[in-house]
């Protein structure tokens, strides 16, 4: 019961005090959190929809190994990232691995499926409403994918989130890529993993409660705009 | 091919420009060691790294992991220099041709802690030995890192020199937690159990909850930390200059001094013991 209170009250001044420390790893943590996700969103979506609409062969094999993908371990994620940018691996001539880029890079692969495949769902869904006024306007292919994602822009959102929740609350791969490094890769999970090894249990459960609230804020800042759109 | 290589490249400049760094150029001049995560729990790094960046205007960039890993991580010329604690590993990784050449750095010791109710009776034990005898005798539980870590490895060893083996009790009394000292303190500490760690972690250690050091001092429980540069000729980016720079400065006298004088809770913490240059 202890370790609970005095975790909220370290939460609570970490924030009141403005420690420059949390400030840099908070910093840091969005920074590669939220690259990932819009990276993941640029390639996601648009695959996410040609699935939705287009036919092709080979179209419901990619759909389940999309869906089947959202459960990859982070870890094992990170593993082959690091073998694919460790000097002796193929990428390795860049110089990349334990930096941000290296966990930019892991949280893509580890987002991607995720926003392809809730991308797939909701425009599926959307598609069948849609179907009759696109054959009567005589929408091309790419046309349509374009309608369809502005159509659905505000369901889209909740793929973003999934795929931001997952990003922020996995340590599993960017403990391996960046590897913890103070002042240079060193994220609110791998923190947290940290402290707790330390025996830190205060410290890292305040730093988990401070997560949570950014998490949450993000979530608050989405259905404020969906319930503005609902609004409108 | 070329296309390939375009395309490659280029995608990998996109994640440099999200992920908004310029980590491709960097901007400070920085060496990258792999050590373990006793020397970075400890505080030791944050305090002396600092120190060498005031000398030098070098940062230094710590990947802790255990022992074993950081010599894989090093020998992949992941790292520039590496800092570890289990010496015949680290001879071999040197006369394997994977580092240049091993110099003693500072030790401390190992200490055996258990619950305060010492069911096994090996509290004030001299000899670490009889202490690991008693434990198996009393079948009392012992948890063990199990990652192969300098710390692991020294285990090993001590069970070997008493005589006991521990893989026949494997899942039993004698519990693999395959995870880092703290974790395994942690472990500990839940089961009421026995462990070995080195001091500096047990100092850190702030969840010792019914946990008491119980056996220290045998000679056998020494803990020597040497560091190697990463052989450039192996690998051609290993930054080989300013990871001497840094060696060079770990066992001069100025970072000697340094080692010596970092507390923890008023106790010093390793003990330098580079050879005179």
């Amino acid at each position: 019961m202890s370790t609970f209170s005095s975790s909220f009250s370290t939460a609570v001044d970490l924030v009141l005090t403005a420690n420059p420390e949390l400030a840099e790893i908070v910093f840091l943590s969005l920074r590669v959190s939220v690259s990932a996700v819009l990276i993941a969103t640029l390639v996601g979506m648009p695959l996410g929809a040609l699935l939705a609409i287009r036919r092709f062969p080979g179209r419901a094999t990619i759909a389940t190994v999309l869906s089947s993908l959202m459960g990859l371990p982070p870890v094992v994620l990170g593993l082959i990232v690091y073998l694919l940018l460790s000097r002796a691996g193929p990428l390795g001539e860049y110089g990349l691995l334990f930096t941000p880029t290296a966990m930019v890079m892991a949280q893509t692969l580890l987002v991607l499926p995720i926003i392809a495949a809730l991308t797939r769902q909701i425009l599926a869904d959307l598609h069948q409403h849609y179907d009759e006024q696109f054959r009567s306007f005589r929408l091309s292919g790419w046309k349509g994918i374009q309608t369809l994602l502005w159509e659905g822009r505000f369901s889209l959102l909740t793929a973003l989130l999934a795929g931001f929740g997952r990003a922020s609350a996995e340590v599993g791969a960017v403990m391996i890529v960046g590897g913890n490094i103070n002042h240079v890769t060193r994220v609110m999970t791998t923190t947290i993993a940290m402290e707790t090894s330390k025996g830190d249990f205060s410290l890292a459960l305040a730093l988990g409660i401070i997560l949570i609230l950014l998490v949450l804020s993000v979530n608050v800042l989405v259905s404020l705009i969906q319930a503005m759109e609902n609004e409108a | 091919m070329t296309r390939k290589y375009f395309l490659i490249k280029h995608t990998l400049f996109l994640f440099v420009l999200m992920a908004g760094s310029s980590d491709l150029q960097a901007e400070s001049r920085f060496i990258t060691i792999a050590s373990t995560t006793s020397t970075e729990n400890s505080g030791l790094y944050e305090y002396l790294l600092p120190k060498f960046a005031g000398a030098t205007a070098i940062d230094v960039r710590v990947v802790a992991v255990g022992t074993g890993k950081a010599i894989k991580i090093a020998e992949k010329g992941d790292a520039d220099v590496l800092l570890v604690h289990h010496k015949p590993s680290e001879e071999r990784f040197v006369s394997d041709g994977f580092g240049v050449e091993r110099y003693d750095v500072m030790y401390n010791d190992f200490v055996i802690v258990g619950p305060s109710s010492d069911p096994a009776g090996v509290a004030g034990f001299s000899s670490v030995g009889n202490a690991l005898q008693k434990i198996a005798d009393s079948g009392s539980t012992f948890t063990s890192r199990g990652d192969d870590s300098g710390t692991h490895k020294k285990e090993l060893s001590l069970w070997q020199a008493a005589g006991i083996d521990v893989l026949e009790h494997d899942g039993a009394w004698y519990r693999e937690t395959g995870s880092g000292m703290g974790a395994t303190l942690n472990v500990a500490a839940g089961m009421d159990g026995y462990t070995m760690t080195d001091r500096s972690t047990w100092l850190k250690f702030s969840n010792k909850a019914n946990l008491k050091l119980l056996v220290e001092g045998d000679p056998m429980l020494f803990n020597q930390y040497g560091v190697i540069l990463v052989n450039p000729s192996l690998h051609s980016h290993i930054k080989a200059t300013d990871g001497q720079l840094f060696i060079d400065w770990l066992i001069s006298e100025p970072g000697q001094l340094e080692i010596n004088q970092y507390r923890i809770e008023g106790r010093q913490a390793f003990f330098a013991n580079a050879p005179i240059q």
